[in-house]
């Protein structure tokens, strides 16, 4: 290591030292936020709207919340590439576990089972 | 640990509940293969029934024949082998299956099949083969074997999640057994169990809850399968010097891990279905010999197959990319020549893994999919066919200009060439949605997946077990008895197979308990039944060879030297078998790729190259 | 040889042993509960006569075990950190703390919904719906009760750690808490599913 870097390097190790207090706050904060978005999701199913609207709604919120908890919680954040790639790829196959079914029985949606 | 400690460890502790990966490995190993027979035994009384409906099952024939082969090996042991005399245990527990299935009226009354006991070896034999006998030997036993040494691991990541995934499996195969002594006997609606017959039929509930003691040994395997290759590649160990082996195993785990939990859910849902009156797979209004029965109704029958061909599909690349790695290992090291085209390989391992969990619904076919949904699974298969293919061509290509050594173990990896090529092409019009309406449930369908798992992956299983004996146990198999074993292997497994797929083409239904015999459009093709029994009986008679084999080896006192195939990858870099705790004396250093084989190093010609040995090679 | 990045980072990945065979095990777990929900969507979508679930279900009962579970996951994830800050007190009162919360929510699920439905008769063979809730409510519940043994354990006995291997333990905190922020996940989509569509 040359010389003139390591008192920069030192001095900058220190300042990107994370307080952990710093990250109490943080996930105070976040804790915080997913409780009033609990309340959100809450308030917001009392509205009578299209079936689709409301799904997208309580999905959406819900993958807010979801979101929060991965990112800071679990610190996906700031997580190792290999764990991202092998999450995305796990989510690929969690949509194709989940539309893959549904569009075929889409198909036969309210046709009842008559003999 | 130090070799005092090992040496305290109790004999519990050293053999039974070990956490060394080469223990378990063989007790993979054992117990698999032991599963392995009782699944070919079960097959061989269908196949007696399916040539001769309705006759006599000579079953004491069979539980004599057992018990001679128990005392053969009780004999060939004698007092000097007492470990290798237990393994009798196991031709006498098959004996006396047999034995129990011609007492009482609901199986062999007067030695004749009864219909429901042919359902129940037909869902039995599916169900052992697959999930009891050839994953835990793939995965179960050469995976833990080979792969830690392969990488230059002292073990295993987690040594005692390894030793419960073995435990787990061990109980869930004992409840499959045990089903069999049940009122009702066991399963009888296939390996695939579909709703709603499964949720109503008897024998179904032992064998969901066996099915989820085995999912989870799968799932604690395929964790520590990941973790291992992964964080304890030795150093210089970088991904694309591994062997391919390792990469089939890696990929194999993958698919494990993230395709069996729907099946794991599925069977909760089906046990709820059968003990807690749920409806999840069973429609409104069902009806069961002329009465309504009492379900709330509104579930989905095609739900179930869903949930299980999700799985099940990546579950048949489980079978067959273990195999693929060790026929690799085999070819490159009796060919004396570098693999051809290890990117593309490994690409295609990718791909084909990534692609198995888009394809599932190819098995549902005729289920009434609409147009788009068929459309999406019949193009997806047809794509996934491709790097099948990629693997053959290579390994062809690396045949190719090769010096090729007729050792045992390559003369069942060149016949695998072209058997999982017969296998893989008898896919193609299944994959493709018209003329699969008229080959589903038909013969043809057998023919094809028992050409990919027999004389496909079980043949890769005979070359690996001929090809690492001398690892792990310090002697080769007699290579006379081995050649004898392969040529009456080889035969009879295609006189067994090939015939089916005539019939399937003819229109025989699968799963008929008489072969066909009540159905005028096999009339023409139900000679092939005796035919095929005769081939089954030609594979089970070559085993004795095999075993003969076996046990002749273990017995001999004589060893041979510790690299006896002149092999480059590091599991030959260490004493056969290798020391007990840590597998290397010293950890080693990787320089080089996996098939190094006559290169040229400092102007001179090196046959092999080991992995760990330190030389420059020029191109 | 020892087994080699059990508490050390393997320099390429960047990862422990056990860290990265928890991501795995939740990448698995991720595909048990997504089959729950890929069923229930087929199971409700093809239904002629699903029930009002919020007729069905105390949504008020549901939005505070939603808001319990939430604050464990704080409580759990500020017990991790105090370790981190060697504050052996903190950690004990926070993981003390989060199982406490872990244990409200199965008091409130088995005391105040499960047992009044069962008295009420509605049970797994009620309907499709309620087949779904106990099977999707229950497994996560199941699920709760593993991650509350596994804390009582470190709590307890299993803190001792925490003199002979510091680093260990907590990486091990670590590895329970993203465990327990997966189940919170879980039931952060279960709530709306079940309670509010």
């Amino acid at each position: 290591m040359d010389i003139p870097f390591s008192n920069t390097l030192l001095i900058m190790n220190n300042l990107e030292k994370p307080s952990s207090t710093n990250h109490n706050n943080r996930y105070i904060i976040i804790g915080v936020s997913l409780l009033i978005l609990t309340i959100l999701t809450v308030w917001t199913s009392y509205f009578t709207a299209t079936v689709g609207v409301s799904i997208a709604i309580a999905l959406a919120i819900a993958t807010l919340k979801g979101s929060l908890v991965a990112s800071f919680f679990m610190h996906l954040i700031t997580e190792k590439k290999l764990i991202i790639v092998i999450l995305f790829f796990t989510v690929i196959f969690l949509f194709a576990l989940i539309f893959l079914p549904f569009s075929d029985t889409m198909n036969n949606v309210g046709i009842p089972n008559d003999y | 640990m130090s070799t005092t400690e090992h040496s305290r460890q109790s004999f519990w502790r050293q053999y039974i509940f070990s956490v060394d990966h080469k223990v378990i490995g063989l007790q993979y190993g054992l117990t698999s293969l032991s599963f392995l027979l009782l699944g070919f035994m079960l097959m061989v009384l269908m196949r007696w029934q399916l040539a001769y409906p309705g006759e006599v099952i000579p079953w004491l024939t069979f539980v004599v024949i057992f018990i001679l082969l128990g005392l053969g090996i009780l004999l060939l042991s004698g007092k000097s082998r007492p470990y290798l005399a237990l393994n009798s245990l196991i031709f006498f527990g098959i004996a006396a299956l047999i034995w129990y299935f011609s007492t009482g009226e609901e199986r062999l009354p007067g030695g004749i099949m009864l219909p429901e006991f042919y359902n129940q070896l037909g869902a039995m034999h599916g169900t052992i083969m697959v999930f009891l006998g050839v994953v835990p030997l793939a995965v179960g036993a050469f995976g833990n074997y080979i792969l830690p040494l392969q990488i230059g691991a002292p073990d295993m990541a987690f040594p005692r999640l390894n030793m419960a995934s073995y435990w787990v499996y061990f109980i869930g195969g004992t409840l499959m057994i045990i089903s069999f002594f049940l009122p009702g006997g066991a399963a009888q609606s296939g390996w695939t169990s579909y709703s709603p017959l499964a949720d109503i039929n008897t024998g179904q509930t032992m064998w969901l809850v066996a099915m989820l003691f085995i999912i989870v040994s799968s799932l604690l395997g395929a964790i520590n399968f990941i973790v291992t290759t992964v964080q304890l590649r030795a150093e210089g160990m970088t991904w694309f010097r591994l062997p391919f082996f390792v990469w089939t195993q890696l990929i194999t785990a993958f698919l494990l891990l993230l395709a069996f939990p729907s099946l794991q859910i599925g069977a909760i849902m089906q046990l709820l279905d059968r003990v807690a009156g749920a409806s999840f797979f069973i429609p409104a209004g069902i009806i069961q010999g002329g009465k309504v029965l009492e379900y709330s109704g509104g579930g989905n029958p095609l739900l179930w197959q869903h949930l299980f061909w999700f799985l099940a599909h990546p579950e048949v690349y489980v079978l067959i990319l273990p195999a693929i790695g060790i026929i690799t290992e085999v070819v490159t090291n009796n060919t004396r020549k570098p693999l051809w085209g290890y990117p593309a390989m490994v690409y295609s391992l990718f791909f084909i893994g990534f692609m198995s969990f888009l394809v599932y619904a190819h098995h549902m076919f005729i289920t009434g999919m609409g147009t788009a949904v068929t459309t999406w699974f019949q193009t997806t298969t047809l794509i996934i066919s491709i790097p099948s293919i990629i693997f053959l061509a290579v390994i062809v290509f690396t045949l190719w200009g090769g010096s090729i050594r007729f050792t045992t173990p390559m003369l069942f990896a060149l016949a695998w060439v072209p058997m999982f090529g017969i296998g893989g092409l008898t896919g193609l019009p299944l994959g493709l949605a018209p003329p699969d309406i008229h080959l589903h449930d038909t013969y043809y369908v057998i023919g094809h997946f028992h050409y990919i798992v027999a004389p496909g992956s079980i043949i890769a299983f005979f070359a690996g077990i001929y090809y690492w004996f001398p690892k792990i146990c310090g002697k080769k198999l007699n290579d006379n008895l081995g050649k004898v074993h392969f040529w009456g292997t080889i035969i009879g497994m295609n006189l067994t197979f090939a015939p089916m797929l005539v019939q399937g083409m003819a229109g025989v239904s699968r799963r008929l308990y008489d072969g066909g015999l009540g159905y005028d459009h096999a009339q023409p093709v139900l000679f092939l039944n005796e035919w095929m029994t005769w081939g089954a009986w030609i594979i089970g008679i070559f085993q004795i060879f095999f075993i003969l084999n076996i046990v002749l080896t273990l017995r001999k006192k004589s060893r041979s030297e510790e690299n006896p195939w002149d092999a480059t990858t590091l599991e030959w870099a260490t004493t056969s078998p290798p020391i007990a705790h840590g597998n290397f004396i010293t950890e080693p250093f990787v320089y080089h790729g996996p098939y190094e084989y006559n290169v040229s190093v400092n102007g001179q010609n090196v046959p092999y190259l080991p992995q760990h040995k330190k030389m420059d090679i020029e191109d | 040889m020892e087994i080699p990045f059990t508490v050390s980072e393997r320099p390429d990945t960047g990862l422990t042993n056990p860290k990265f065979g928890i991501w795995l095990f939740l990448a698995s777990e991720v595909m048990l509960f997504g089959s729950l929900f890929s069923s229930y969507i087929i199971l409700r979508t093809g239904s002629l006569d699903w029930p009002v679930q919020s007729d069905e279900l105390n949504i008020t009962i549901g939005a505070i075990n939603t808001a319990i579970l939430i604050a464990s996951s704080l409580t759990m994830v500020l017990s991790w950190t105090a370790l981190k800050e060697k504050q052996f007190k903190r950690f004990k009162l926070f993981i003390g703390l989060t199982i406490l919360f872990a244990v409200l929510f199965l008091v409130l699920k088995i005391w105040l919904e499960y047992i009044p439905k069962i008295h009420h008769g509605h049970i797994l063979s009620t309907n499709t719906f309620f087949a779904m809730y106990y099977l999707m409510t229950g497994l996560h519940a199941l699920h709760i009760l593993g991650g509350v043994v596994v804390m009582i354990f470190f709590w307890g006995p299993g803190s001792k750690m925490w003199q002979t291997n510091p680093d260990q333990f907590v990486n091990r905190i670590e590895v329970v808490g993203l465990y327990w922020h997966f189940v919170d996940l879980v039931w952060i989509f279960l709530f709306p599913t079940l309670y509010l569509l």
